[in-house]
């Protein structure tokens, strides 16, 4: 497997080369080079934000088709809380889960299932005390990422428990093979997936060595024949499990407010979760017990996957709870070994200059040399995010000083000056010439 | 060659909104350096305490910082109204903060106490009515 996999990709066709995702990218992972848009692999956290903004669609994000879901005998749909906000008057979530069986799957678990065990073992362990505090969830992969390669000190808090995604794959094919009485390697478990961080996630899961989960399916690429099925169902088949904890998972809060304890923050949107994280980092946020922190705003409903607009999704998930109960599903005893993290979180110092300390510190002082220079106006033609992102490019050995517009300009205008006083002085003195 | 780097920063007087930027420019350096984490939280930590502090008593001041692959050092000085008691400034929870700072939720007497925790070494130098600066060193490696 490529040791960078990322659900996020370009297509160079489309790409106008504008800077729009450069300056957006929370990691600086992307560049402008030769007019078309490249994403550093190593720096990128899939976190979307570059789909969300392109103009000309040329960021795309890399999920499964449904019909991958033919090569198992077995078809296990895992949909998102979040898929459930999608549809207009919907006040039966059996409607959804009934349609997915229409489209092709044998079963459904939901995954705000999982998400109430989640909840449950948080709690748990919470109360054991045996969690470094502030805890920060562990849900987004994007933030996950985030924390991983610029937040070292924090890698420690992230929960590790797995995502309800990763559980509910291997609570439903466990329930299955007995069910059926086929092998694991026949039953295929598909995630709906309202972002590309999941998807990224089942290829190159950070927790654990491989994920249960075999496939990812964008919400909107099965929206449009989920929606037909719902449409012409004969019958409901009653199908839901999973309360209000569980279904609360799809917007932010709804994972702090399932521990049932005050002390809580929740921020959404990549920029304020790097807001929370800094401080988080320099202390300056305590007496807190629990950080969730989702990259898109407003939450999972917020992913740009998803079809509708995040605050409408969030709406009818509001009134589909209402109805339901607090929680369904439980663990009794012990906590399952299955739902912890098999790796640690260990941290990667992409944006690190140099392995050397005295090169890093030399190449530094060059930076801080160069941004002397340019214009600080952070404009972006370049093709960096910013003139100092443009530094470390130069330094780093990727980028020229004359990328710059405005140090190119200059240039120019000295090659111009010299030209047109070539025009102006006599190109030999009136003593010159009597010598020769 | 000179390995070190040496920063100058501005820290603006009153300006809550403001303070905190020097630490985390400092900051950022140091993780692109490659600093160890555990001194870059602790630089970050008592820098930001200090800029606070030149904030809330001092009507601002000026950060200098010298980074080199060994230690990291932090002069901070300003022109406010210095310490009367060292001893006391340095305990825990006392605060000599008005009121409306401390309705911003600073300004609890923990500043004093965490730079010296934070730091290797911590000198002040102060003079009622002159000013305070601050000589704070943070290791690379912190002594065992």
């Amino acid at each position: 497997m490529n040791q960078f996999f990322h659900s996020v990709t370009l297509d160079k066709d489309k790409c106008m080369g504008c800077t729009n995702c450069i300056k957006r990218c929370p990691t600086e992972a992307i560049r402008v080079r030769g007019g078309k848009a490249r994403i550093i692999s190593e720096r990128c956290i899939d976190c979307g934000e570059c789909i969300r903004v392109c103009p000309h669609h040329a960021k795309k994000a890399k999920s499964d088709s449904l019909d991958m879901i033919q090569n198992f005998k077995y078809k296990i749909a895992l949909p998102a809380p979040t898929l459930y906000g999608q549809f207009n008057n919907l006040d039966d979530i059996d409607i959804v889960l009934t349609g997915l069986k229409d489209i092709g799957f044998d079963e459904v678990f939901e995954v705000s299932r999982s998400a109430e065990l989640v909840s449950e073992v948080t709690r748990k362990l919470m109360q054991e005390g045996k969690l470094e505090k502030p805890v920060i969830s562990s849900a987004c992969p994007a933030v996950v990422r985030l924390i991983r390669v610029r937040f070292p000190d924090l890698c420690s808090h992230v929960l590790q428990l797995n995502s309800p995604m990763e559980t509910a794959a291997r609570i439903a094919k466990r329930e299955a093979m007995k069910k059926t009485g086929l092998p694991r390697s026949q039953i295929g478990a598909f995630f709906i997936t309202p972002c590309p961080a999941k998807v990224t996630a089942i290829r190159m899961p950070i927790s654990c060595k491989k994920s249960e989960v075999d496939g990812a399916i964008a919400i909107s690429e099965i929206f449009a024949k989920l929606a037909a099925a719902m449409e012409n169902l004969k019958t409901v088949e009653p199908l839901a499990r999973s309360g209000i904890i569980g279904v609360g998972w799809a917007s932010s809060g709804g994972e702090s407010s399932a521990l049932l304890n005050d002390k809580y923050l929740a921020a959404d949107g990549i920029e304020n979760v790097i807001r929370v994280l800094e401080e988080l980092e320099d202390e300056k946020i305590r007496e807190l017990n629990f950080i969730e922190l989702n990259a898109c705003s407003g939450g999972c409903v917020g992913g740009v996957l998803c079809v509708e607009n995040a605050y409408v999704a969030k709406a009818r998930l509001q009134r589909l709870r209402r109805y339901l109960p607090v929680s369904q599903n439980h663990i009794d005893g012990r906590i399952p070994g299955g739902m912890k993290w098999q790796k640690n979180l260990l941290f990667t110092p992409v944006l690190k200059l140099s392995d050397d300390m005295n090169e890093a510190l030399r190449m530094m002082a060059e930076i801080d040399e160069i941004c002397e220079e340019l214009p600080g106006l952070d404009c972006g033609s370049c093709g960096a995010p910013t003139c100092r992102a443009l530094a470390e490019d130069i330094v780093r050995g990727f980028a020229k000083k004359n990328q710059c517009i405005f140090i190119m300009r200059k240039e120019i205008k000295n090659v111009a000056d010299a030209l047109s006083s070539m025009g102006t002085f006599p190109l030999l003195s009136d003593e010159e010439e009597k010598k020769s | 060659m000179n390995n070190t780097l040496s920063f100058d920063y501005i820290v603006p007087g009153d300006d809550f909104t403001r303070a905190g930027e020097a630490s985390s420019d400092v900051k950022h350096k140091l993780k692109q350096i490659g600093y160890d984490p555990d001194a870059i939280r602790r630089v970050a930590i008592a820098m930001y305490e200090g800029e606070i502090n030149m904030v809330i008593h001092a009507g601002g001041g000026k950060a200098h910082v010298e980074i080199s692959p060994e230690k990291i050092e932090m002069i901070l000085a300003d022109h406010g109204p210095g310490i009367r008691d060292i001893d006391l400034a340095m305990r825990e929870g006392y605060s000599t903060a008005p009121d409306n700072v401390r309705a911003l939720g600073f300004g609890a007497g923990m500043g004093m106490s965490n730079m010296k925790k934070c730091s290797d070494t911590m000198e002040i130098d102060t003079k009622v009515g002159k000013g305070t600066t601050l000589h704070m060193t943070v290791l690379a490696k912190k002594k065992q």
